[in-house]
């Protein structure tokens, strides 16, 4: 990786995704070993900041980090001084000041981690901000893509849902893209982002007429707060209109897949038997997760990409 | 009292421009004495003017000087040393703090620090009890106190009814209603400006409509009821066409823009940084090419800083908790300076005699340089190039978004009611 | 790893330049032969042995390996292919990155593994290996087949079967193929 951080698929280059997936194909191959582990990062500390509850993108962590040896350490934000009024810049430091040398972050807000990373000495690894990015989400999106369809270069994917709320697709988008996909954005207008300009994508209203043209149909959270904000008449509406129903997998092309970052609403923006189905890929992308962030905590603490932590003079720091 | 003599430099003001040196005594001008006379003034202080304007003194229309309230970020005596540091003379304390300046107990408050401070501090006043947009503030007895300017800078007054009887009722008081213009409903709790960067960022927008519809019904308001409306920090292209139409119609409506919004664009928030969040948000660049037309043409009346301190804890939040704002009193002249393609003399109307006159300053501030006047005047080095840094400002906060830039014109002396307050750059108290 | 790829990853690398050819193909053949009969002498026969090749000079050795032995002995042992970069000691050092998937075909418990690479060196490639091989089970013995032993070694570590043993300078450079064996240095003229 050319910086020390993950903090998005925006900034990375082509060639630093197709590094990320080569390495993720050789830890996948360690997750199936007797002794799943290897001792890779031993030594190294690594610590979870999350301040926004999330068990699946935290515990693929955590056994990504332990399948390197390297050592953990919780900070868990319900029960920690956060909530005592310890501004984040103090918690930081405080984690810092324990010897950590990679720092993920969760956090609702988005940017976070961009500023935790102007903090710190160590890398800083964005496990999801605000509606920003998730870059590991989209990193194991692709992989399972991949290892689906072999490759992403000529695809067309449908990113369907709550497009402006969603750092998945954030960081879908530009993973896809990139990667030589096509990407329709799927979406009532109330929840696209208000503007588009820039964005490598088409967008369309009508997911029947999308659906026979895709080889990803790529299902996203729909958060019931949207009534609220007159953004949706009714989740009935909702899945009426965009969800994907046994009815609308019948449009599918034969080897056309169906994802979705989880925790599914099921009977929202999927059917419940259309979860179960084969073309379903979800339990594989959880799957991948795990190797995909020993892919990147791997590329950042271990490869020596950053070859000047070693050098001498660092020390003087 | 010390005399002092300005030596060397040209003196810009209202009437023009004239090489001369100035003479100050009692809190006055005593002489202006044009080169070449060859009377040589003798006193106390001499000030070297040599390639400088000698200027009246700047006029900040929208200053958060913190008092009472959140002393930690800035105080009347800091914001005031500030302020002269800038060249401003006279700074308008905005009402926004806690408890908020709508009584004449905190108007008196401020007006009593203020005498302390070493520039003159003047204030304005909430139009709403606690800003709250429900009832009027004492505006009779404010008046009295000498407040010129209402406004609930840091929100906008949302009742169009209550912003009506408002302008009916400060009609009789010769006061100014002046009016942050945020539509808050639409602006929706936004973090920044909406459109293509806080689409890409992933960040609440709000979009430009929730500053012009507001402006769009002021104007109308100020047509029904014939009262006096000052638009504060305007930001974008319609809301300075709609301006401009209602100056065309005769309407009796003036407006500020901000340094910030000629200088910077939407684009900083990518980088996270909340010391670029600031409340109407920093806009697109065609936003800043309107405001710079607007300063040019004269559809906008004058510059304002809208200087608003925060703590480095406050700044230090994730961007979209932390507060709107950021520091602009000692760097508004050099920023106008540095990036508006104008002659000094109008930057100086835009800062000095053109905001003085809106708030009825023009007694002791922005006057020609004459004998007799009150001695408030601050002496630029438009060719002097400086470096921002924030450790070494004189404001209590360091929340400036200018950090490391390179600005050419600097204030080298500012004298307030006949005290130079500010030697070489140096502030004196 | 390779050595020759490691030494020339940047930031220490160069390009190779041959000076010295010590063995050509046929003597590489033979060499390859001769391992291949001590092997099969060594555990009276091929019952539990797995040839594993070290990524990525290691791998057309073990496969020429498993080759000869299927001639000599009628049937091919089991064949895997091992990249140890997980298990190195200068992680972090420099970029070690894998170079291929590792495919080991089956647990090795109770199996008698020969792993096969091309140079030993300082020994700590070997070293990771044997860290690796455990991940795959508890083998009953591990073994080690190398077509070069250049010396200088920094770990307590010795081949089982060699098919050249080559004193050389520490600062100079072996490339063995199963075109021939060379003796050069990197230059460090990037080209």
């Amino acid at each position: 990786m050319s910086a020390r951080h993950l903090l998005g698929i925006a900034e990375l280059e082509v060639a630093d995704i197709e590094r990320l997936l080569r390495l993720t194909d050789s830890f996948v191959e360690v997750g199936r070993r007797r002794m799943p582990k290897v001792p890779a990062l031993q030594g190294r500390t690594v610590t979870w900041l999350f301040y926004e509850s999330s068990t699946r993108t935290r515990l693929s962590f955590e056994q990504a980090a332990k399948r390197l040896s390297a050592d953990t350490l919780n900070f868990s934000v319900p029960t920690s001084s956060v909530n005592k009024g310890e501004s984040l810049r103090d918690t930081v430091a405080t984690i810092e000041a324990m010897g950590v040398d990679a720092i993920v972050v969760r956090h609702a807000s988005s940017g976070v981690p961009h500023q935790v990373a102007r903090w710190v000495s160590g890398s800083v690894i964005n496990a999801g901000d605000g509606w920003h990015e998730h870059p590991t989400q989209a990193l194991l999106d692709c992989y399972t893509i991949r290892d689906h369809l072999g490759g992403l270069d000529g695809l067309h994917i449908a990113i369907v849902g709550d497009i402006n709320h969603s750092r998945v697709a954030r960081s879908d988008v530009w993973a896809f893209t990139k990667l030589g996909a096509e990407v329709t954005l799927v979406a009532p207008p109330t929840l696209l982002p208000p503007s588009v300009e820039g964005w490598p994508v088409r967008v369309d209203h009508d997911l029947d007429a999308v659906l026979p043209t895709v080889d990803v149909v790529y299902l996203l959270r729909m958060q019931r707060e949207r009534m609220l904000e007159a953004l949706l008449p009714s989740l009935r509406e909702y899945t009426a209109c965009y969800g994907l129903t046994r009815r609308r997998v019948d449009l599918l092309r034969d080897k056309a897949i169906v994802m979705h970052p989880g925790p599914m609403n099921r009977g929202v923006e999927i059917a419940a038997d259309v979860a179960d189905l084969p073309r379903s890929v979800v339990i594989d992308q959880v799957r991948n997760g795990v190797a995909v962030r020993m892919a990147v905590l791997y590329d950042l603490l271990g490869s020596g990409a950053d070859l000047s932590r070693d050098l001498p003079g660092r020390d003087a720091r | 009292m010390k005399t002092i003599a300005i030596r060397g430099g040209e003196v810009v003001d209202a009437t023009g421009s004239r090489r001369a040196d100035v003479l100050v005594e009692d809190g006055r001008i005593a002489a202006v004495v044009p080169e070449g006379e060859g009377r040589d003034l003798v006193a106390d202080v001499t000030l070297d003017a040599g390639g400088c304007v000698v200027a009246p003194g700047l006029v900040d229309l929208h200053t958060h000087l913190r008092q009472p309230g959140a002393e930690e970020a800035e105080t009347i005596e800091t914001g005031a040393r500030a302020a002269v540091l800038g060249g401003f003379t006279c700074v308008l304390a905005m009402p926004n703090t806690t408890p908020a300046i709508d009584s004449a107990g905190v108007a008196r408050e401020v007006l009593e620090l203020g005498r302390a401070a070493c520039c003159d501090v003047r204030t304005s006043a909430a139009i709403t009890v606690g800003r709250a947009g429900e009832q009027l503030t004492p505006m009779a007895e404010l008046a009295a106190l000498g407040v010129r300017l209402f406004t609930d800078d840091g929100t906008g007054v949302q009742d169009g009814r209550l912003m009506r009887r408002a302008l009916e009722y400060a009609s009789a008081l010769g006061v100014v209603l002046a009016q942050h213009c945020e539509d808050a409903v639409l602006s929706g709790g936004g973090a920044m400006n909406e459109g293509a960067w806080s689409s890409r960022l992933g960040l609440p927008g709000q979009p430009a409509e929730a500053e012009e519809v507001m402006v769009m019904r002021d104007v109308a308001l100020a047509r029904m009821t014939g009262g006096r409306v000052h638009f504060q920090h305007l930001s974008t292209r319609r809301s300075l066409e709609l301006v401009a139409a209602a100056k065309a119609e005769g309407l009796r409506v003036t407006c500020e823009v901000t340094p910030h919004h000629f200088t910077l664009t939407e684009a900083c928030c990518a980088s996270y940084d909340p010391v670029f969040k600031v409340n109407p948000p920093l806009r697109t660049d065609d936003d800043v090419a309107a405001v710079r037309a607007g300063l040019a043409s004269g559809v906008v009346d004058c510059i304002a800083t809208d200087h608003a301190p925060h703590t480095p804890e406050a700044k230090e939040q994730p961007f979209d908790q932390a507060p709107p704002g950021m520091l602009g009193l000692e760097t508004a002249l050099a920023l106008a300076l540095t990036h508006l393609d104008l002659p000094i003399a109008e930057v100086l109307a835009l800062m000095s005699w053109r905001p003085a006159a809106i708030i009825g300053a023009d007694d002791a501030h922005g006057g020609p340089i004459a004998e007799g006047r009150p001695a408030n005047l601050c002496v630029v080095d438009p060719s002097a190039t400086w470096t921002v840094d924030p450790d070494r400002l004189a404001s209590r906060s360091r929340n400036t978004p200018y950090a490391g830039m390179r600005l050419t014109g600097r204030v080298r002396h500012t004298v307030v009611d006949g005290e130079a307050v500010v030697i070489d750059a140096e502030a004196q108290r | 790893m390779a050595e020759r790829e490691r030494r020339s990853t940047p930031p220490f690398g160069g390009v190779f330049v041959a000076r010295t050819q010590v063995l050509d193909a046929d003597d590489v053949r033979r060499a390859i032969w001769r391992m291949a009969h001590e092997v099969l002498e060594r555990n009276h026969g091929l019952d539990d042995v797995v040839l594993v090749g070290l990524q990525t000079g290691g791998v057309t050795f073990a496969e020429a390996m498993a080759e000869a032995l299927a001639k000599i002995d009628g049937e091919a042992p089991p064949l895997g292919t091992l990249d140890v970069a997980f298990h190195r000691d200068d992680i972090g050092l420099r970029p070690v990155l894998p170079s291929a998937v590792t495919e080991i075909p089956v647990d090795l418990t109770g199996r008698v593994v020969v792993l096969v690479d091309d140079v030993i060196f300082t020994g700590r490639t070997i070293r990771a290996a044997l860290d690796a091989v455990h991940s795959y089970g508890r083998p009953r013995a591990v073994q080690l087949a190398v077509m070069v032993d250049r010396g200088h070694r920094e770990l307590p570590i010795r081949p089982d079967f060699v098919g050249k043993n080559l004193p050389t300078r520490r600062d100079e450079v072996v490339n063995a193929t199963l075109e021939g064996v060379e003796i050069g240095e990197m230059s460090k003229e990037h080209r």
